[in-house]
């Protein structure tokens, strides 16, 4: 087992900068998870980790040992990729025990190697068969069983789950938690799902455009994103940006919104308006599942709404409201949803409210 | 039959009709096949006849005679260019110029075909454009520059120097032909191995070859058949003995003697169009399966 450690990091393409400044440190035994959008350069930073990218500058250590120009083999890394890679031509065996053979390590070893992984991963009576012989969800076992064989420092995961229906999905990446903890191996995955991200990881790496934009263990991502695209990428629905105003209601700090002309008051505790200056342009950042149907409790804040569109899903209802011109998503209990065409009014949980700096985006 | 056809949604007209327009799309084809085949067919029966009838009668007419002994002639006893071998010694010449030609412009193939889609480099692209003109360049083009390697390389008049021109000559389409199609393999199958270990030739030998059958038995029909009919090279950098065959049967029907020997020269002929025929005749199915179908997904 062993840490990773990333220090200031680049990587161009030509004139192209596709990685800028990347910090990260993954201890022993971690889970990280590197998401972000597709050309966020995710693919590009484990490329780099694995050693099939070269490094432009900045260093890259597994333990106390800069990799940087050290061969992919001689990295001590086991790599599963999105496509699975198993040649083709190779039964399953021949593929988990390939690498073992490129390394001479002894037969008897490899076939204890096989055994051990296979019953780990139910995969023995697949042993025999090609890649072609071989459901999605087996080649994945079979991909995941050619780099557990390895016992190695690190474990990279390139988008896994991508190419599977989305139950095996699911299924699948229990397993992969359930290994990690079994393993206790130090793991870098790279993914674009938010569920899988929030589910697995240890600390997420949230990427944008070639930076790191946030790293830090799931909840506090979720909860205390650092600046608005953090916000807005790590939930489907996404969180609705409000224009708003810092203000004071009463003795209260409080934001101000305008609907249609008319000031809207939520008032805000003592930690988060701290700094703030009344008339301070800022963006409200509400979660869908921070409303909820009602007055809220005493002083709390609530908003009246138009009811546009209704979506249940089954175990929860969003609902699109309308709040004069603005339109947000919210998120309700599927008994307590209300209606299309109905005007409702809205609790809201202010506690939860991020606030941001509308020019740079930054969490304040 | 019957009952899918009374299925067949498209179906226009009754059965008698699609009766009639079967034979009819038969007739044409089994007409255009014998078109074809019809020069073959001339000269096998002439391979048998006898020289007599064939002057009397001329080279198509319906065989009156029968005789087998003008195929160990051409073999072996007919005396082309002054030597009275037959054309055997040119079939081997053939055979030992074509056979290591399309191996080893074979193998160079695969290999430049691995590197230029699985090992890019700077200018990659160049040395792949540059070694595919090639293929669009005129024989007559070169034979200039070769003559003047060949005797450079003092390998005028031997086999090993047309061995060596077809060799060369044939890299641009081996090579074209194994990128292309090691182009459709998945670049993470290279990755992996890379990360299990492997190195440059392992990689080759373990990952990229035992997926390569249909494109290599693709570019040896195409080089066999290419290098053994070739003729130009052949007539221009060797002669008398070391000929390959197909110089030889321009050597035979010009030697010295007055009278032509059809039946001898039709043997001939068909001795040195067996070893492409069987070529095809073993290779072809991968030959079309290999030219239409991409690589392994």
């Amino acid at each position: 087992m062993a840490s990773l450690t990333i220090r200031n990091l680049n990587k161009s393409f030509g004139t192209v900068d596709v990685l800028k400044g990347i910090e990260l440190e993954a201890e022993s035994g971690e889970f990280v998870v590197l998401i972000g959008p597709s050309g966020c350069g995710k693919s590009t930073l484990l490329a780099m980790i694995a050693g099939l990218e070269t490094v432009s500058s900045g260093e890259i250590a597994i333990g106390e040992r800069v990799i940087n120009t050290v061969p992919p083999k001689d990295r001590n890394i086991a790599m599963v990729f999105q496509s699975y890679a198993l040649y083709p031509t190779m039964t399953v065996r021949q593929n988990i025990t390939f690498g073992m053979e490129n390394r001479g390590v002894p037969k008897a070893e490899q076939e204890a190697a096989v055994e051990r992984v296979a019953a780990l991963l139910h995969i023995n009576e697949l042993l025999g068969r090609k890649p072609s012989q071989l459901s999605g969800g087996q080649r994945q076992r079979v991909a995941m069983g050619r780099a557990l064989v390895r016992d190695p420092a690190l474990f990279l995961f390139d988008e896994p789950l991508s190419n599977l229906d989305a139950k095996l999905r699911v299924e699948m990446r229990t397993e992969i938690k359930k290994l990690h903890r079994t393993l206790g191996k130090t793991t870098i995955y790279v993914t674009h799902d938010q569920v899988e991200a929030m589910t697995l990881a240890s600390r997420i790496a949230v990427m944008h455009q070639g930076r790191l934009q946030q790293f830090a263990a799931p909840k506090t991502v979720y909860e205390q994103p650092a600046n608005m695209f953090v916000a807005g990428f790590m939930d489907s629905p996404s969180m609705n940006f409000i224009e708003a105003e810092a203000a004071v209601a009463g003795d209260r700090a409080a934001v101000v919104l305008n609907v249609e002309g008319e000031p809207v008051h939520l008032p805000l505790n003592q930690g988060q308006a701290a700094g703030l200056q009344p008339g301070q342009k800022l963006v409200l950042g509400l979660r869908p599942e921070h409303f909820s149907p009602g007055n809220g409790a005493g002083d709390g804040a609530s908003l009246s709404a138009h009811v546009e569109v209704v979506e249940p899903t089954g175990a929860e209802t969003i609902v699109i409201l309308r709040i004069g011109e603005r339109e947000l998503t919210a998120r309700f209990d599927p008994d307590l949803a209300p209606h299309e065409g109905e005007t409702v009014r809205l609790a809201v949980d202010m506690n939860k409210a991020c606030l941001f700096d509308p020019d740079t985006e930054m969490r304040l | 039959m019957a009952s899918a056809a009374a299925y067949d949604p498209y179906a226009t007209s009754g059965a008698a009709r699609r009766t009639t327009v079967k034979v009819l799309i038969y007739m044409i084809l089994a007409l255009f096949a014998g078109y074809y085949l019809l020069p073959l067919v001339v000269i096998i029966l002439n391979s048998f006849r006898e020289l007599e009838e064939i002057s009397r009668d001329g080279l198509i007419a319906i065989p009156k005679s029968f005789s087998l002994q003008y195929w160990p002639s051409a073999w072996s006893t007919f005396c082309v260019g002054g030597t009275c071998e037959g054309i055997a010694p040119n079939f081997w010449n053939s055979l030992y110029m074509t056979v290591p030609a399309t191996i080893i412009s074979t193998a160079l193939g695969a290999i430049n075909g691995y590197i230029l889609s699985k090992w890019r480099f700077p200018g990659a692209n160049v040395i792949f454009g540059a070694v595919t003109i090639g293929v669009f360049l005129p024989a007559q083009m070169v034979l200039l520059p070769w003559a003047f390697v060949l005797g450079q390389l003092n390998l005028t008049n031997t086999i090993a120097g047309l061995v060596f021109v077809h060799t060369i000559q044939g890299l641009s389409f081996t090579t074209l032909f194994c990128r292309n199609y090691y182009i459709s393999i998945p670049d993470d199958l290279i990755k992996a191995a890379r990360i299990d270990g492997a190195g440059f030739w392992r990689i080759f030998y373990k990952i990229i070859l035992p997926i390569s059958p249909p494109i290599l038995i693709v570019t040896v029909v195409w080089q066999f058949t290419g290098i053994w009919n070739e003729f130009l090279f052949g007539v221009v950098f060797s002669s008398g003995s070391q000929q390959p065959i197909t110089a030889a049967l321009i050597a035979l029907t010009t030697s010295g003697t007055s009278v032509r020997e059809y039946n001898v020269e039709a043997a001939a002929v068909l001795i040195a169009a067996l070893p492409p025929l069987l070529i095809y005749f073993f290779g072809g199915r991968y030959f079309v399966r290999g030219l239409t179908q991409g690589a392994i997904k």
